[in-house]
């Protein structure tokens, strides 16, 4: 089979109608948003020099945030406000998705379009602007009959520098429950698919490239006064806009949401449950890719109906507790703290997805280190890499306080490159994850952990406070329950990780249950 | 109703900061009359000019337009009212011949076939050919076709008064010298009432009926030509022996045979 006639292509086609018209959607609303905000600043302050000084010097700001960041702030500022606005005037609006993307996104195109705006009305001649005046145009007269047509073309540069902007980093949207093409990009970083990367990179590319085109075809035509080109600029604008809104408008109501985070497990028991509710005629979409702080958060919401989470997540994240309990206590005490907010904790699936150390098993076995307790002599010429979340999780302290361990150097990796780094001796441990079907492939041994710094990691299934008494749902999820091995759980990962067509989280789905659901 | 002046400076005074740019100035401009405002550069001349249609506030004293203190006119419809051409034309570069000398018409709310009708009038007035360059944009023009230009927008919603900033300046002689008579004429035929501002003593005693001396923001003379080498003010007379002495040398320098 060739990397052509590749089916994921087929599977990547399927989604683009979602994915482009969300995409496109979420960009031209942030453009139009930062357009509406930022020209009437720039024409405000264009003869201001202090305010002028102090709103650049805000979007330059802006603009040194990283994209991804940007997006995740607007999400808990949003959330504070809803909750607010709900306390206030009891209506409130939903925190995840569009909304707070779209504001990260307004306030990442306001610098150019400032900054050009006021360099192009600045640049005016004043003696045309004295002419204005001279022959009788009022302030306002003066400012659309020639400041603002001569400020044009600077104008439409920084308008089109914003819309490619806008468009490439609309991709960093997914986590924070927008739909984009970033969905296809971290969905294949997560689950090794590179036609969905390349897919995704090229969709948005293209994209961003059109809309250049488009909005220079009217930059020309406003030029050179012709107004075919500015026309056929604008239609094609109002097209790409009609083409996404037409099967948004048309789209059937999206039944049970379902969220995963931004992992291969997630995405593979997120297509296992849509699996089993559409089996049991429940309507069911996927919003996948979610920040682990987002997705609890969603639930609470209503903004998604159900998703897979680890207690020992929860315990930390969300209850804020450092100490440690045995598996059932920590489980039973989780379930009545959500149960106070309405989180339904429907039960375990049967299987732990726990922060382990984890190296190669020769190695181990070569410098005799079973668990973790051995490891403490070898530390110091060591060096760990981790995800970007575990050096500052509590589990991390915890396992330095009970071992006293103090590695040589410490390294922040994407997950699916760990196993392959501690295989290859590009690092000496990890802090994997026990579920990992990688730690089969690559031959790693999991250390033991004698002091239980390592709080229990169990896979849970949660249900949103709007599902509460959904009798319905709960029977279709039940015959999961208790049924998913960490052996099974690995190979289905391990399935998920592959690099073509049977590693889609829908065909690993398919074979996990055919596998489960006899039992 | 002709003791009435068009336009009357009574003692008025523009400060800039500490520099006085217009000290106590006194001037009446008659019906009709083609007046030259002559000074060098920081002298307070094109002040003057500006506060007239109120481009510029005035500090102190009065000016009056057509019997009406301007302090009591909206200054956009006196600026409406009042033709101005502007040093190097000051056109609209985004806009094509025809629209540039629209503009204030248009500002006025005239209806389009009006507006079209008085272009193509004025192209001619200021001798532009209309089909050669109606739709052309300033940038293709010649520093002459451009001020014609110019000239034709300032006359555009027919006002009855004509304020002119070193309007011929940046121009070749040649070109000067035919813009110069052309709208002498323009002038006469329209019935204008004309204050032109000049550095060039020269051109003011060519083109204007009565001359007025601008030094440091103080009016130093005023009058005819011939009045004003009667004046006792040195730096008046200085002004006047430069031309005199150009056209000496220049009978040396020439054969008579030769001259026009």
């Amino acid at each position: 089979m060739s990397f052509i006639d590749d089916p994921r292509w087929g599977e990547a086609l399927s989604h683009l109608p979602d994915y482009l018209g969300n995409h496109v959607r979420v960009s031209l609303a942030a453009l139009a948003l930062g357009l509406i905000v930022s020209l009437p600043l720039a024409i405000l302050t264009r003869n201001r020099p202090a305010p002028r000084g102090i709103l650049l010097a805000l979007a330059s700001i802006v603009q040194t945030v990283p994209g991804l960041a940007l997006l995740a702030l607007f999400y808990p500022l949003l959330l504070a406000t809803a909750s607010l606005t709900l306390a206030l005037f009891g209506a409130s609006f939903s925190a995840f998705g569009f909304l707070p993307a779209m504001l990260a996104l307004a306030l990442y195109s306001m610098l150019p379009v400032l900054r050009n705006g006021i360099t192009g009305l600045n640049g005016i001649d004043l003696a045309l602007i004295e002419a204005a005046k001279g022959v009788g145009m009022t302030a306002r007269q003066s400012l659309v009959m020639v400041e603002l047509p001569l400020a044009l073309p600077v104008m439409m540069a920084g308008i089109r520098t914003a819309a490619v902007w806008v468009i490439g980093t609309a991709t960093l949207s997914t986590p924070i429950g927008q739909t984009s093409l970033g969905n296809y990009i971290f969905a294949g970083l997560q689950t090794q698919n590179w036609v969905f990367v390349l897919f995704g990179c090229f969709a948005s590319a293209l994209l961003a490239l059109a809309v250049d085109q488009l909005l220079g075809l009217i930059e020309n035509g406003l030029r050179l006064r012709s107004r075919l080109r500015s026309g056929l600029g604008a239609a094609g604008i109002l097209a790409l806009v009609a083409a996404t809104l037409v099967p948004w408008i048309a789209r059937s109501s999206p039944g049970y949401v379902v969220g995963a985070k931004t992992f291969a497990e997630q995405h593979v028991l997120s297509a296992l449950l849509r699996e089993r509710l559409q089996a049991s005629s429940l309507p069911a979409t996927a919003r996948s890719g979610l920040g682990s702080s987002v997705i609890f958060q969603a639930l609470k919401a209503g903004d998604i109906d159900l998703y897979v989470d680890y207690s020992g997540t929860l315990w930390a994240n969300q209850l804020h507790r450092t100490d440690i309990k045995p598996r059932a206590e920590l489980l039973a005490e989780l379930k009545a703290s959500l149960a106070k907010e309405n989180v339904t904790l429907l039960g375990e699936l049967g299987f732990e997805n726990a922060y382990s150390l984890v190296m190669p098993k020769q190695r181990a076995e070569a410098l005799g280190i079973h668990s973790i307790a051995d490891l403490v002599g070898h530390a110091s010429t060591m060096s760990i890499a981790g995800d970007y979340e575990f050096f500052s999780r509590p589990e991390w302290a915890a396992l330095q306080k009970a071992y006293g361990l103090q590695f040589r150097t410490q390294r922040q990796m994407q997950p699916d490159f760990m196993y392959a780094a501690v295989a290859s001796g590009e690092v000496d441990v990890i802090a994997g994850y026990t579920s990992d079907g990688l730690i089969a492939k690559y031959d790693l041994v999991v250390l033991d952990d004698p002091r239980h710094a390592i709080p229990p990691y169990d896979a849970i299934l949660l249900l949103a406070p709007k599902r509460i008494g959904d009798e319905q749902l709960q029977a279709a999820l039940k015959p999961l329950l208790g049924k998913i091995d960490i052996a099974t759980m690995r190979e289905a990962n391990l399935r998920a990780a592959g690099n073509d067509a049977t590693s889609s989280p829908d065909v690993v789905a398919k074979w996990l249950w055919e596998k489960i659901g006899k039992r | 109703m002709h003791s009435r002046p068009m336009i009357a400076y009574a003692r008025v005074s523009k400060s800039f900061g500490p520099t006085k740019a217009v000290d106590d100035v006194s001037l009446d401009i008659a019906e009709g009359e083609f007046v030259a405002v002559v000074g060098s550069s920081g002298s307070g001349k094109t002040t003057l000019l500006r506060l007239a249609n109120r481009l510029i506030e005035v500090d102190g004293g009065t000016i009056t337009v057509e019997g009406e203190d301007v302090h009591n006119i909206d200054p956009v419809a006196l600026r409406r009212r009042i033709g101005y051409v502007f040093q190097s034309g000051g056109l609209f570069p985004h806009l094509s011949v025809a629209d540039n000398i629209g503009i204030t018409p248009k500002l006025l709310g005239a209806p389009l076939a009006d507006i079209a009708a008085r272009v193509d009038e004025l192209l001619e007035l200021v001798q532009l050919d209309r089909a050669a360059h109606r739709d052309r944009l300033p940038e293709t023009l010649s520093g002459g076709q451009r001020q014609r230009v110019g000239v034709a927008r300032a006359l555009a919603a027919r006002p009855r008064i004509v304020l002119m900033d070193e309007p011929f300046g940046a121009l070749d002689p040649l070109t000067r010298d035919a813009l110069g008579e052309d709208f002498r004429e323009l002038h006469r035929k329209l019935g204008l009432t004309t204050v032109m501002i000049t550095h060039d003593m020269t051109e003011a005693i060519l083109l204007a009926d009565r001359i007025a001396v601008m030094r440091s923001g103080i009016l130093l003379a005023q009058g005819t030509p011939a009045a004003l080498s009667e004046s006792g003010d040195d730096y008046v007379l200085e002004l006047l022996r430069t031309p005199r002495r150009q056209v000496e040398r220049l009978n040396a320098l020439l054969p008579r045979s030769g001259a026009a």
